[in-house]
């Protein structure tokens, strides 16, 4: 008994019009190899130049796809039901489609248009799509120069910030020159010096529930690079309604994750974290610092994911995360499910347009601290006439090394609670730290531990340096 | 070969088209043969498979295929063509369609400009698969239309 091969109507007229044909063979291979030599005007529809099977040619053995299987390999035997079943793939006529590429483009990209996965085509797709980048920093900047790079035709950044020196350490868009300047400007500049051919759209303003569909509406992929979780929320929420990808990449300290957040193909950030941390549970890169390096990492991650969503080629970072640990260089992956419970994307959402973001994390209820804050030029009139006055400096020891205003007291914010008793409620009491938000931390476990007279340093130490003491160093 | 096609089939196609657009709809076409003409019976539209690039692109899957070409059989009829529309672009292949294109199946193209279909047209795989070579349509009202 021999195997028996069906034939899809458009291969009939190559086999004389039938609709299965018998053959001998103990391998799939073997088999197709004996139908075109039999019928020799079907091989080139079967099979590519370089003799491999054609990508919308697809064979089952009784009814598993070979690809499954051993491919050529796979075994058959008398008795097996062999298929060859079409895939239909087609589409508009891309030359026309998508825009051309100069001669200077064929020559700046021709890495990538040798390589088979990318190509003229894909290349075309790069120069076509629009990419929305939340945030010109640490995520952003690597993001930005590889999208540039890579030829991604129009770039959007959303930013409101100014370039500080204390930036350049990690944000490599940016650099001494531009200190100072917007970094929508700055970003602006040195993605024209990296690739003229891309176009930039700036948004200089802070994204909000008000603006954020109208920008993100007009972009095919969102990254985001921001370092808040309002915003995060928001770009999640507001990619979810719009239905677009949000390659999402995050970072601190050592640690960082990536994931694609896309709603009608897996889950959303709201799957994966359905509710903010507490405020001041998670410290900012300001507060809690990172390494320069990190977010180089994260950032391109987010570049070659949003690269392949636009190509349409590998495994897009769709339903996993990506923990990356610096310290050990290691790599971890979580699989993520789509809740169904999800309240944006889940079966009944509850969130249907954009909400306060800043209340649903917990920020807009920030206490008034009108009366308990002092200037530094205050603390060092008010010191001058009052050397009893204790200020208390509530960094940790390795910010203290960096730079300490003298006669300060330091206790951690952490050891604080448990070192009440080396203070004196009598006296006057000023806390600082290094911006002026842990000081106001501080100040409230004093005020709750009946310490009556404290004020806070507004912008801490740093205020201090800029203002009072020009020989500290500014971190 | 001509492919026979049913004045309903046509207005059909074009209403996929254009609650699909801007994204590229995509069907089979079972059918009998009938000498050397392909006589369209009934369509199948299937769900594009594509995400990545729906506007200029579609693909149904061998396991649609697979189902949609039961489903005929059942009903003694065969897949004779494939209809994909052309979102703001006429209906003519690309070099796309050829590379992947079958042969003797029917190219059944329709432009949708701005979101209105406009004019249809079929397309044959040359045996050698070097062209696309237009196709003649008849249009024939048949008693029994399944769309």
């Amino acid at each position: 008994m021999a195997v028996t091969v069906l034939i899809p109507t458009p291969l009939r007229p190559f086999v004389g019009g039938r609709d299965a044909v018998e053959l001998e063979g103990g391998s799939v291979g073997e088999l197709l190899d004996r139908l075109t030599g039999e019928h020799a005007a079907l091989k080139a529809h079967l099979f590519a130049t370089d003799g491999r099977l054609r990508s919308f040619v697809n064979v089952y053995v009784n009814d598993r796809d070979i690809r499954q299987l051993a491919q050529r390999e796979t075994p058959v035997k008398p008795g097996d039901t062999v298929s060859i079943i079409p895939s239909i793939a087609g589409g508009t006529a891309v030359a026309e489609a998508l825009p051309k590429l100069s001669h200077e483009e064929i020559l700046r990209y021709s890495r990538h248009l040798i390589l088979p996965d990318v190509g003229v085509e894909g290349q075309q797709k790069l120069k076509a799509a629009r990419v929305l980048l939340i945030g010109a920093g640490g995520l952003g900047s690597p993001a930005a120069l590889y999208l540039a790079a890579a030829g991604v035709g129009t770039l959007g950044l959303v930013d409101f910030d100014v370039v500080d020196k204390t930036n350049l350490q990690r944000q490599i868009l940016h650099g001494t020159s531009t200190v100072g300047v917007s970094k929508l400007a700055s970003a602006t500049a040195r993605i024209k010096d990296l690739n003229p051919n891309v176009r930039v759209e700036p948004f200089e303003t802070r994204l909000t529930s008000e603006n954020a569909l109208d920008i993100i509406r007009e972009f095919d992929i969102v990254a985001d690079g921001t370092d808040n979780f309002p915003t995060r929320y928001l770009v999640n929420d507001a990619c979810v309604l719009l239905d677009k990808p949000n390659v999402y990449g995050s970072i601190f300290r050592f640690e960082g994750q990536a994931s694609v957040f896309h709603a009608t193909r897996g889950p959303c950030y709201r799957c994966l974290y359905s509710e903010p941390p507490p405020p001041g549970l998670v410290p900012s890169c300001a507060e809690g610092g990172v390494l320069g390096v990190l977010p180089g990492i994260i950032g391109s991650i987010q570049a070659m994911e949003t690269i392949k969503l636009i190509l349409g080629v590998g495994q897009p970072l769709i339903g996993r995360l990506v923990l990356f640990d610096a310290l050990k260089l290691q790599f971890r992956e979580l699989k993520l499910e789509k809740d169904p419970d999800c309240p944006v994307c889940g079966t009944h959402p509850t969130v249907t347009e954009l909400i306060d973001y800043q209340a649903f994390c917990g920020i807009g209820a920030e206490p008034s601290y009108d009366g308990v804050e002092i200037t530094a030029q205050e603390l060092r009139d008010e010191w001058q006439r009052h050397p009893d006055l204790l200020v208390v400096d509530v960094r940790e020891p390795h910010e203290h090394e960096i730079a300490h205003i003298d006669g300060a007291v330091l206790i951690p914010l952490g050891e604080l609670p448990d070192r009440l008793g080396e203070l004196d409620g009598h006296r006057e009491i000023v806390t600082h730290c290094h911006h002026g938000a842990r000081s106001l931390k501080a100040l409230e476990i004093l005020k709750a531990a009946g310490f009556s007279k404290v004020r806070s340093l507004r912008g801490g130490i740093d205020a201090w340096a800029v203002n009072v003491d020009p020989t500290l160093p500014r971190y | 070969m001509t492919l026979v096609l049913d004045p309903r089939h046509v207005a059909a196609i074009g209403r996929h088209g254009e609650a699909d657009y801007p994204a590229e709809a995509c069907g089979l076409i079972g059918g009998a043969l009938e000498g050397d003409r392909k006589v369209a019976v009934q369509l199948v539209p299937l769900v594009n498979q594509r995400t990545d690039s729906a506007r200029n692109r579609y693909l149904i899957d061998p396991d649609s295929f697979r189902r949609a070409q039961e489903k005929l059989e059942r009903d003694g009829l065969e897949v004779i063509g494939v209809y994909h529309s052309h979102p703001d672009h006429p209906p003519a292949p690309s070099a796309f369609d050829r590379e992947h294109a079958w042969p003797w199946l029917s190219y059944v193209i329709v432009g949708v400009g701005r979101g209105r279909a406009g004019e249809l047209k079929s397309w044959v795989l040359a045996e050698d698969r070097g062209t696309f070579d237009e196709e003649l349509i008849t249009s024939e009202e048949r008693k029994v239309v399944w769309q």
